[in-house]
């Protein structure tokens, strides 16, 4: 039974702690940018797609139809090798950089069609009534949109925000795909080397824990403000 | 859309008509321009070679490469989708238990899986047995190791060579989607069950049913009709997300059409990249479709007011994100 114990042995991992944690900073910084550019990226679309000009309506569904059904590693791989590598679109000489770079563009464009449809079902949830209550006490399209329906849209769309925003933190691992050196890549090196072999349970305890820190909360914090923000009908 | 009045927009009068037919003409330019301009970088860099392209019209390719890697791709996606929906039907339904030595382990598994990310529970089945199998095969358990393996576990492929255990990449990616999806499609399991009208469990005991009858002969079915959108948007998560064997070097469609490919042919990643996603674009909407229509007959065969699984109106549960099913189905 001795022996036994030297699976759960945590010294080797926390001889790599720094590395590890290297890795989580990595993740954190690639998901926090690609939240925001995903925000922008899906408000853009959904502007699109509830847009009174057919030619924005079908370049918005198109976009949502394609990026939805593309896997998202795929996604990344063009973004790194095709974008980057061989049309030669860099952000910057240095490749850590623009590696980092394209990481967040194409997680936020997969993303983006995913909070463009939440945000598309959100404004669908605003009954007509209070539109037409809005313009026949006369405001303008812009006071109608501000006051009347994207305070109600926005409360309803919290819920299937904050689970997108969770899928997208657990999808920047598919980053290690496309040479950006995040919490999956730390891993993977650490797991192949030989000599790393009675810490892979505690590897695997501490990335699973601090995979759980970061979205555990993120999901209750969400799920808190939903049901704070509910709009009552 | 834009003859009517919308919740956005009111129908559009004549000075409304004018301005979207000048939007529409500039935003058209504009996406010309867009288009035009990535054509333009991609013949300056020689995209449009014809040696680039060619090998797409190559029986060879398609049977040596391609036709194998969607094969793996769908052989995968298979096995992995009937387990993932036993795995959802047996979690799904013990975190309905009454007893809570059922449903409280059940609910730590589920939310457990679906917190971490696929890759990781990929990487787990990939790489861990290989790692502590030596250590266990000289602990007192190593006996029990082996059987396992030799009489259960190899039925995925899994080998056990001198305490040492091979898992191939076929099993951990199954592993990974089934842990995963399995986990999200017991969320979806429980909502279904949990949007069933109270008064038809009420009813069913009433006439005497057991627990067993009423969820078997009342809820499930009625639960099932209501699931049916959700369970398929999530097997087209699932199918898509066998594409992350890509990293553990599965030979499933992108690692046969985007790895295998361009270092033969001329370095073509772009146009291999472009065939690969048209491949899994068309799977995925010919799956999406079949979504659409189940849902549309779900709802055209239940004569009650059932609460569906999406957020109500407007789209349909995206497929695509794994969370977002299984979140607006806990809120039904």
């Amino acid at each position: 039974m001795s022996q036994l114990s030297e699976l759960f042995d945590f010294g080797p991992f926390f001889d790599n702690f720094d590395l590890i944690l290297e890795g989580f900073w990595a993740t954190v910084r690639l998901s926090a940018a690609s939240a925001v550019l995903s925000l922008v990226i899906g408000t853009v679309l959904v502007s699109f797609r509830v847009s009174p000009v057919p030619v924005l309506r079908a370049v918005g569904a198109a976009y949502v139809n394609v990026l939805r059904n593309t896997p998202l590693t795929l996604v990344l791989l063009m973004c790194a090798l095709g974008l980057n590598d061989t049309l030669a679109l860099k952000f910057s000489d240095d490749p850590g950089t623009t590696y980092y770079w394209w990481a967040v563009t194409g997680l936020s464009a997969y993303t983006g069609a995913f909070v463009c449809e939440a945000l598309r079902s959100g404004i669908n949830t605003v009954p007509l009534g209070q539109a037409e209550a809005a313009r026949s006490i006369g405001l303008t399209f812009f006071q109608s949109l501000r006051m009347i329906i994207l305070p109600q849209a926005f409360r309803a769309v919290i819920a299937p925000l904050g689970s997108i925003l969770i899928a997208m933190i657990k999808n920047t691992t598919v980053a290690a795909a496309a040479s950006y050196a995040e919490t999956a890549t730390v891993m993977k090196d650490l797991l192949d080397l030989p000599t790393f072999n009675s810490g892979a349970i505690p590897l695997f305890i501490g990335v699973a824990i601090g995979f759980m820190l970061l979205t555990l909360p993120t999901g209750f914090f969400f799920g808190w403000l939903a049901k704070r923000m509910a709009v009552a009908r | 859309m834009s003859k009517e009045a919308n919740v956005l927009f009111d129908a559009p009068g004549p000075r409304a008509q004018a301005r979207n037919r000048v939007l529409t003409v500039v935003s058209a330019i504009a996406v010309l321009g867009v288009v035009a301009a990535l054509i333009w970088r991609l013949a300056d860099k020689g995209q449009f070679e014809g040696e680039l392209w060619s090998p797409f019209i190559e029986w060879q390719v398609w049977d040596n490469l391609i036709l194998p890697g969607l094969w793996n791709t769908l052989r995968a996606a298979a096995l992995a989708s009937v387990l993932a929906l036993l795995f959802g039907a047996v979690f799904g339904l013990a975190r309905l238990s009454d007893h809570w030595w059922i449903r409280i382990p059940a609910g730590a598994v589920v939310e457990f899986f679906r917190a971490i990310p696929l890759l990781i529970l990929i990487f787990l089945a990939f790489f861990l047995p290989n790692k502590i199998s030596p250590v266990i095969a000289e602990s007192p358990f190593g006996q029990f190791q082996r059987l396992s393996v030799e009489y259960f576990f190899s039925i995925f492929g899994v080998e056990i060579n001198a305490g040492t255990i091979t898992v191939p990449a076929f099993a951990a990616v199954v592993f990974g989607l089934v842990m995963y999806n399995g986990s999200v499609l017991a969320e979806v399991v429980r909502a279904g069950v949990l949007s069933v009208p109270k008064g038809q469990a009420e009813a069913a005991y009433s006439i005497g049913l057991r627990k067993n009858g009423v969820m078997r002969l009342v809820l499930l079915p009625q639960a099932v009709t209501a699931m049916m959108p959700a369970i398929v948007s999530q097997l087209v998560v699932l199918l898509k997300d066998t594409a992350l064997g890509f990293i553990i070097a599965y030979a499933e469609l992108l690692q046969a059409g985007f790895k295998q490919i361009p270092p033969n042919y001329h370095n073509n990643l772009i146009q291999a990249g472009l065939v690969v996603a048209v491949i899994y674009i068309a799977i995925n909407m010919a799956l999406s479709r079949l979504a659409t229509l189940l849902e549309r007959r779900s709802r055209r065969s239940r004569k009650s007011a059932a609460t569906t699984m999406g957020t109500g109106t407007g789209a349909p549960p995206a497929p695509g994100m794994a969370a977002t099913s299984s979140a607006t189905g806990a809120s039904a």
